[in-house]
């Protein structure tokens, strides 16, 4: 497809232990259309994170293998790429907003240095003198509201709070042109009136520079807000996908409706009942459907065999034997 | 910063008057009547009297002390009962030996530390690291005398390329003092010979001082990067496609420096005190080694000048350590405000 910017094919990746592979990225399929904005939503630990580090290939290759799959960034494949080619990549296409605004910062330089240091070797400014450059930074703080941006540019990360910190880690991930951003949690650290601002930030500043975005949550609420599709991934595994409307209005897979379940709801109820038990080990994963063990609806051939994702309808995709 | 600094050297005053109080009573209480010894076995009992009136020993110990005190604020320690010259004149010939002695080492081990620790964090798990702890369990293990005999068997007996007794050879014209260090004299006199002939007396010492705290120092920066490489904020510099070596020499080392410097500054100080040894093997003529000869003499204001000495130049290499980190570390410079 001409217009697919970023597609995962049949993506795995392994950590090495001392009891053996955690086996965490198990074969998943992604991809996103120019412009567009996925959700890619999931529990804690279920390998959303390592999939997207992997895209930017910054996890430490003596921990994280890749036994298999592509990673095609227009029709190259990142994972194949030599060194110089993917510092292409990094520089001018992709750029990736950690969850954890504090550690994502050095803390002995300032805002500004790191800022600078982004622009002067995205190699898209060659020509830009000092001052152009700083004034590039200065306009990129204005834009993810950050007032007084020439103090800020001269603060070191710990005088910042959380969600100054975070707006900085947008400012960084925009400040040069770039065709896709990977927003990984980037509410989870801050409290949620700053992090609905944030949402709202980033969601105004990709449409504006017409980028896409993965953006990672492990709220269905957060990504029925920012996303045209969403991916629900379990386990490493991709378990459906679907435009965000369909999804709402006809979810299939268990984990899905258990996620929704999930939702506390203002008007009381109580805490919902969720979904019972824990990631499974990824050292010695469940031989067939790795959500088995927590199904309420498992059946016999889900403990044996993986199920095979099937297309519900044109858009709308399912791993779950149920609708085999 | 400059609040910062009053600080630390106020702080500083009162360390120097604890020690001075403590080198004082530490040197009165030990047995020996240092006016007998000065005079020797058989000199007569009106002149061992005569000679305790002088130096003030028939007084109490608080008016002793106020007296010693005030002498050393304006440089007096007193006669050396060994050299029989003023012990500052002992002191401003024997320092600047050891100062360029330990500057040269320290000037070594900051540089070469920190090039073994960044290779052997670079290439972590490889050869170069495996030759890099071997020899830093060696280079920690052996005392740095142990070092100096065998440098001096090495390049004084079976190689003998290195001049390795005193500072300067005897066919050199040494520099006039300005400084005292023969080496930064003959630079500012332009004569260029005896600049490379100090060097060369220099060198082997500095090694023998430099070589445990290079390797302790290099271990500590390798565990520092290799801690640090996993932080999110290198991750996130290697995502945005930063050069390896901007990231390496710039956002990696900056914050590995700071508990190294802390490390830096401590094994200046106990160089000062390794080159007891050191001096002695390399007939090196710095104060450490008068320092030695003073306490085998029960030489007691050349031991108190020299301990109160080293007590103010540990003293100013904290006070500069904790500048550096400091500013390399802004949540400390910045913590007050």
């Amino acid at each position: 497809m001409e217009n697919t910017l970023l597609d995962i094919k049949n993506l795995k990746v392994w950590y090495r232990t001392y009891k053996g592979y955690a086996k965490v990225v198990d074969g998943i399929n992604l991809f996103v259309n120019k412009g567009e904005k996925v959700g890619l939503v999931g529990e804690s630990g279920c390998g959303k994170t390592t999939t997207m580090k992997t895209v930017l290939r910054v996890l430490d290759s003596k921990v994280a293998t890749v036994p298999e799959g592509e990673i095609l960034f227009k029709n190259r494949d990142i994972l194949k790429m030599k060194y110089n080619e993917l510092q292409q990549v990094r520089k001018q296409s992709i750029s990736m907003i950690s969850q954890e605004p504090t550690a994502a910062l050095n803390p002995v330089f300032t805002v500004g240095s790191q800022i600078m240091d982004i622009i002067r070797y995205s190699e898209q400014y060659k020509d830009y003198s000092k001052s152009e450059m700083l004034s590039l930074a200065v306009k990129t703080i204005k834009d993810v509201l950050i007032p007084d941006p020439e103090r800020i540019l001269n603060s070191y990360p710990h005088q910042l709070s959380g969600g100054m910190k975070q707006r900085i880690c947008i400012a960084m991930a925009l400040v040069t042109p770039r065709e896709l951003l990977i927003a990984d949690e980037p509410g989870t650290a801050l409290d949620v009136t700053v992090q609905d601002q944030i949402h709202k930030l980033l969601k105004a500043l990709v449409e504006e520079k017409k980028m896409s975005l993965i953006m990672i949550t492990h709220s269905l609420g957060v990504a029925r807000e920012l996303s045209d599709r969403i991916y629900v991934m379990y386990a490493g595994n991709i378990v459906e996908v679907a435009q965000t409307k369909e999804l709402f209005k006809n979810p299939l897979h268990p984990y899905t409706l258990g996620l929704m379940e999930c939702v506390p709801r203002l008007y009381g109820g109580g805490i919902s009942e969720g979904i019972y038990g824990y990631i499974p080990d990824y050292i010695n994963p469940p031989a067939g459907c790795r959500f088995y063990p927590r199904c309420p609806s498992a059946m016999e051939i889900c403990e044996k065999e993986k199920p095979p994702t099937v297309s519900v309808s044109e858009d709308h995709k399912v791993a779950c034997f149920k609708y085999h | 910063m400059l609040k910062y600094i009053i600080k630390r050297l106020f702080q500083g005053i009162f360390v120097v008057i604890g020690i001075s109080i403590l080198i004082f009573i530490i040197s009165r209480v030990v047995p020996g009547d240092p006016a007998r010894m000065a005079l020797g076995p058989r000199a007569p009992q009106f002149a061992v009297d005569e000679l305790r009136k002088e130096m003030n020993l028939d007084k109490p110990l608080p008016v002793q002390y106020y007296y010693w005190f005030k002498g050393v604020i304006k440089g007096d320690f007193g006669k050396s009962l060994n050299t029989k010259r003023p012990v500052i004149t002992d002191v401003k010939e024997f320092l600047p030996a050891t100062l360029e002695l330990a500057l040269l080492s320290g000037f070594l081990f900051i540089i070469f530390a920190t090039i073994i620790g960044l290779l052997s964090a670079q290439y972590r798990d490889t050869w170069v690291d495996g030759l890099t702890r071997i020899l830093s369990y060696v280079g920690i293990a052996i005392p740095s005398f142990v070092v100096a005999v065998l440098l001096l068997l090495i390049f004084g007996y079976l190689w003998p390329v290195i001049p390795t007794l005193g500072r300067l050879s005897s066919n050199i014209t040494p520099p006039p003092t300005i400084t005292g260090l023969i080496t930064v004299d003959s630079l500012i006199t332009g004569n260029f010979a005896a600049f490379f002939d100090a060097l060369k007396h220099l060198i082997l010492p500095a090694i023998a001082l430099a070589i445990g705290p290079l390797f302790q120092e290099a271990r500590i920066l390798r565990s520092a990067l290799i801690d640090n490489i996993n932080k999110e904020y290198i991750s996130v510099v290697t995502g945005y496609g930063l050069p390896k070596g901007v990231i390496m020499r710039k956002h990696l080392l900056k914050p590995s420096f700071i508990p190294v410097v802390s490390v830096m500054g401590l094994d200046f100080a106990s160089l000062m005190g390794n080159a007891f040894l050191v001096e002695s093997i390399f007939n090196w003529p710095g104060l450490s080694r008068y320092g030695i000869n003073a306490m085998l003499n029960k030489d007691l204001n050349a031991i108190s000048a020299v301990i109160i000495i080293y007590g103010v130049i540990f003293l100013i290499v904290n006070i500069i350590v904790d500048l550096i980190i400091a500013w390399l570390d802004p949540r400390i410079r910045l913590g007050g405000e």
